[in-house]
């Protein structure tokens, strides 16, 4: 005897302690069984590509720090990195292990953020949230004694970085990466063999290496299914090639590895730091740039490795102050397509769960 | 011969019968009622600290020295607020719903042995009133999801109802195992015969019992009816001021009735050497409650069929297998030292759940659409 | 890392989770107590100076948002006599491109954050509420002299009980009161 069931649409809504941001699901529901999923995008609409095209080139710096506030730096050295791509500027040797060391910095305290939130998701109340949040302090208060700020940095510049640091940051930064892989085990010890945790995130949402790559998937989402693939390996950018690190690849794609992909990715950037400060030299930090700049005709693609994926800026210039198309490609909303073919079959709770195993962030997604 | 009676009988010798047997239950009831809602705000207030301190900060410590006003300030606010039914709500049902959850706590602490001869009524089937009692709440909760008229509050119903009534089983069952050990289903029977506390005579009993009553409790890790990021505050989502305290109050009730009942039935309820009986009381149901607030503060919550499978196919045949043994054990080696069954009883606990640990697997739920 | 099934790896958690009872907690009683700021910190105020400013408009002309309104008249010794110079601190966000693009250092960030007012209007500073005074002083973001003069930041990678820091304290009960009842 089959018993007449009836599914029903739940509006997971714009506000909702855990949709990471103003996001909206329509999920179509069988009992506790997820049928369908349709996303809305757009509550976060600023008009930031349109705000681009009437600013100069340094003056958009400040808008694309608020593209992925969790992780400012990486977007503002992608776009100086895909400005000087444009204009043909070479920077000091001292500019580039000093934005290597702030966007490797960046990443661990995105990380730290995404994780803390991963396993609050889960259900453990605050308390890996507040574990993590411990070192993102120290973290936010090096970069607040280098440029100001502990949000929205603006630091980096066409043609190097705005301000050297000063002589109390490497002490500091020293003995931040001297006890943080401690931490990192202690993380690894309050979730990462917990029953609960396994039970919940293992198998769960799987995401097929095939699915992964026909998606255009990219970061940790892609390196937890098979893939090896790492913008800092694959195409080095900056000097990330003269850095002995690994690039972590997960087994099976499930929202466990991608968390796992995530903590082995913290170890690698304090890998990173180390040989980092290591080898820092002196000079100056910023070229000779002028202020207003034009650069010639043409168009350019640049792009780099943010903690949420590849972040990738498209300018088309005719060689006046202000570009004339301004275009963002942000990881995470071509991650996001993935999400329907992961989550259908499975339940609400995973649901929430591999939502915030995909790591979104709503500026970005929106702009 | 608890100390109500003995001031009925006395009350009997001067006053008329009735108001002999009318002064002294007044009296009772207002005492365990004084003693339930003063222990539910110290316990708002120990647990909020002492999960702050779990989280490497300060709880709250701004109203009144180390905080102490703040279960008074947050009572206040939540009398003051408006109390909004849905329009399309079944008005009638979401009026009855927090009652029925939040009476039957009351209720469980009639039987409650706070000392040596304070208990309010003595009942001969203590602790099968408690559980009978205790099961009405689930009935509350299911009124509560589905008379809000909220998707949300539905998805907390049927898992309410999936989880109340799994959870009932093993914790009878474990209560069972208790009751053959001592004797008796009077509560004050089960204290006294506790020479050595049933915690280390019956260590799977304990697991068993508390495991389900943290389920019954609705608490973390078995806290998805009020999953605070997947469906928004769960059956109580449509309801605010008085009714809202009713369900917060009747949470912290709950969470005071079955740290009671398991310092009775497995601690050894007021039995200690030096201080009052009543301190020993307050010190055990105070780290029991700890305990549970340890729990909370470090462990994710479970999925619903997880959650069954747990109840049905972990918990349940344990508990049928230490009742079990339990009676074998009375009713072939009843002259033995205790102290040789404690032994047996660890021994056989570590490996039953050893065994069925292995019944545990990763990855399945998936379910084809 | 071997998976084992009975139980063990919340225990670990949960132990880890008791060790930290023990550890001393990282809060500060705001408003009681407060960490000193960065030296270079962009905070939310600008700080002018009138007799620097020559009346370039160099920084209107960095700022992203067109917050900065300048107004001035030719004077009599060739140069430009200031009238108006009103920012609108509701709009601007203290990205600091004008500080670094005044040629004169007649301008820079303040260290206060602490400027929210109760009316939009309130926000819109002239010149005179613009100017240094004791609750508006200038922080050293593009300022090195300045910054040269500031005390050093208060840092959480240095803060234990031994260097200074909060004190140890069971279950919470705090040394230092807060605004108590």
């Amino acid at each position: 005897m089959v018993i007449k069931t009836e599914p029903f649409i739940l509006n997971i809504g714009p506000q909702h302690p855990s949709t990471h941001g103003v996001f909206r699901m329509r999920v179509t529901l069988d009992g506790e069984v997820v049928v369908d999923i349709e996303p809305v995008i757009g509550y976060l609409h600023r008009g930031i590509e349109k705000m681009g095209e009437n600013r100069t080139y340094t003056q958009i710096i400040p808008l694309t720090d608020r593209l992925d506030y969790l992780a400012s730096l990486t977007n503002n050295l992608a776009y100086v990195l895909a400005v000087e791509k444009l204009a043909g500027i070479t920077i000091p040797e001292r500019a580039e292990y000093l934005r290597i060391i702030m966007a490797e910095a960046m990443r661990i305290s995105s990380h730290l953020m995404a994780v803390g939130f991963f396993l609050n998701d889960l259900g453990a109340m605050m308390t890996p949230v507040l574990y993590m949040w411990r070192e993102r302090e120290k973290l936010l208060d090096l970069f607040e004694m280098v440029c100001g700020q502990r949000l929205t940095y603006n630091y980096m510049r066409i043609g190097g970085v705005s301000h050297d640091i000063p002589e109390e940051f490497l002490p500091a930064l020293k003995k931040f990466v001297a006890e943080m892989p401690g931490f990192i085990d202690e993380y690894d010890q309050l979730l990462s063999q917990n029953e609960i945790v396994l039970a919940r995130t293992k198998g769960v949402s799987i995401l097929p290496r095939d699915t992964a790559i026909n998606t255009a998937a990219s970061g940790p989402v892609l390196r937890a299914s098979g893939v090896k693939w790492d913008l800092r390996k694959a195409d080095p950018y900056s000097i990330y090639d003269r850095f002995d690190f690994e690039v972590p690849v997960g087994k099976v794609g499930d929202n466990y590895d991608r968390y796992w992909v995530r903590m082995q990715e913290m170890r690698q950037s304090v890998r990173i730091l180390e040989q980092a400060i290591a080898q820092l030299p002196s000079g100056v930090v910023w070229a000779d740039v002028p202020q207003l700049l034009h650069p010639p005709v043409g168009e350019v693609y640049g792009h780099i490795e943010s903690p949420r994926g590849e972040l990738g800026f498209f300018l088309i210039s005719d060689n006046s102050i202000a570009p004339y198309r301004f275009h963002i490609r942000p990881p995470t909303l071509i991650n996001l397509t993935a999400l329907k073919d992961m989550v259908v079959g499975w339940k609400v709770a995973d649901l929430i769960i591999t939502f915030g195993s995909i790591d979104v962030v709503l500026g970005e997604i929106d702009r | 011969m608890t100390i109500l009676e003995q001031f009925r009988l006395w009350l009997g010798g001067i006053w008329p019968d009735w108001a002999a047997y009318l002064v002294p239950g007044i009296v009772g009831i207002v005492l365990v009622l004084a003693f339930v809602v003063v222990s539910v705000i110290v316990f708002i207030w120990f647990e909020r600290r002492l999960l702050g301190r779990f989280q490497i900060r300060l709880g709250p410590n701004r109203l009144g020295p180390e905080g102490i006003f703040q279960p008074i300030a947050t009572a206040l606010k939540i009398l003051l607020k408006e109390d909004i039914v849905p329009a399309k709500a079944d008005k009638v049902i979401h009026w009855l719903a927090p009652v029925i959850v939040f009476v039957p706590v009351l209720m469980i602490f009639a039987v409650v042995p706070l000392g040596q001869r304070a208990i309010l009524t003595d009942l001969n089937v203590g602790i099968v009133y408690v559980v009978a009692v205790s099961s009405i709440s689930a009935v509350g909760i299911y009124m509560a999801g589905w008379a809000s008229n909220n998707k949300y509050a539905l998805i907390a119903a049927f898992r309410t109802v999936a989880q109340m009534v799994s959870y009932e089983l093993p914790v009878v069952l474990a209560i069972l195992g208790v009751v053959l050990m001592a004797g008796s289903l009077s509560m004050t029977q089960i204290v006294e015969s506790q020479s050595i506390p049933f915690l280390v005579l019956q260590p799977l009993g304990f697991v068993i019992f508390f495991l389900g009553t943290v389920a019954e409790m609705n608490r973390s890790p078995f806290d998805l009816l009020e999953a605070d990021s997947e469906i928004v505050a769960g059956y109580h989502i449509e309801y605010s001021g008085m009714k809202f305290a009713m369900f917060y109050l009747g949470e912290y009730g709950h969470a005071l009735a079955y740290s009671c009942i398991i310092t009775t039935l497995f601690l050894a309820g007021w039995q200690g050497p030096f201080l009052p009986p009543i301190i020993w009381f307050l010190i055990k149901v105070f780290a029991v409650f700890s305990v549970i607030v340890w729990m909370r503060a470090t462990l994710p919550r479970l999925r619903v069929d997880q959650l069954m499978s747990f109840a049905w196919k972990g918990l349940l045949p344990m508990a049928i297998i230490n009742l079990f043994i339990i009676a074998a054990e009375m009713l072939w080696l009843p002259e033995i030292s205790l102290w040789i069954l404690v032994v047996i009883n660890i021994v056989s606990a570590g490996v039953l759940v050893l065994l069925w640990s292995r019944l545990f697997s990763l990855g399945g739920g998936r379910v084809e659409v | 890392m071997r998976f084992e099934r009975y139980g063990i790896g919340i225990a670990k958690g949960m132990a880890l989770t008791f060790r930290h009872l023990f550890r001393p907690p990282i809060t500060l009683q705001y408003p009681e107590e407060k960490l000193v700021v960065s030296r270079r910190i962009r905070g939310n105020e600008l700080v002018w100076y009138l007799d620097r400013c020559t009346g370039c408009a160099s920084c209107a002309k960095a700022c992203p948002q067109g917050n900065i309104e300048i107004v001035t008249h030719v004077g009599n010794r060739n140069n430009y006599v200031v009238d108006k110079f009103e920012v609108d601190c509701g709009r601007c966000m203290f990205c600091g491109l004008c500080v670094e693009a005044c040629p004169y250092d007649a301008l820079a960030m303040g260290r206060s954050y602490e400027r929210s007012q109760y009316r939009r209007n309130d926000v819109i500073l002239n010149k005179e509420q613009l100017q240094q005074s004791d609750i508006r002083q200038p922080s050293g973001y593009a300022r090195p002299l300045i910054e040269a003069s500031l005390p050093k930041q208060s840092l959480l990678v240095y803060w234990n009980r031994k260097e200074g820091g909060q004190k140890l304290s069971w279950l919470g009960l705090s040394k230092k009161r807060g605004r108590g009842v």
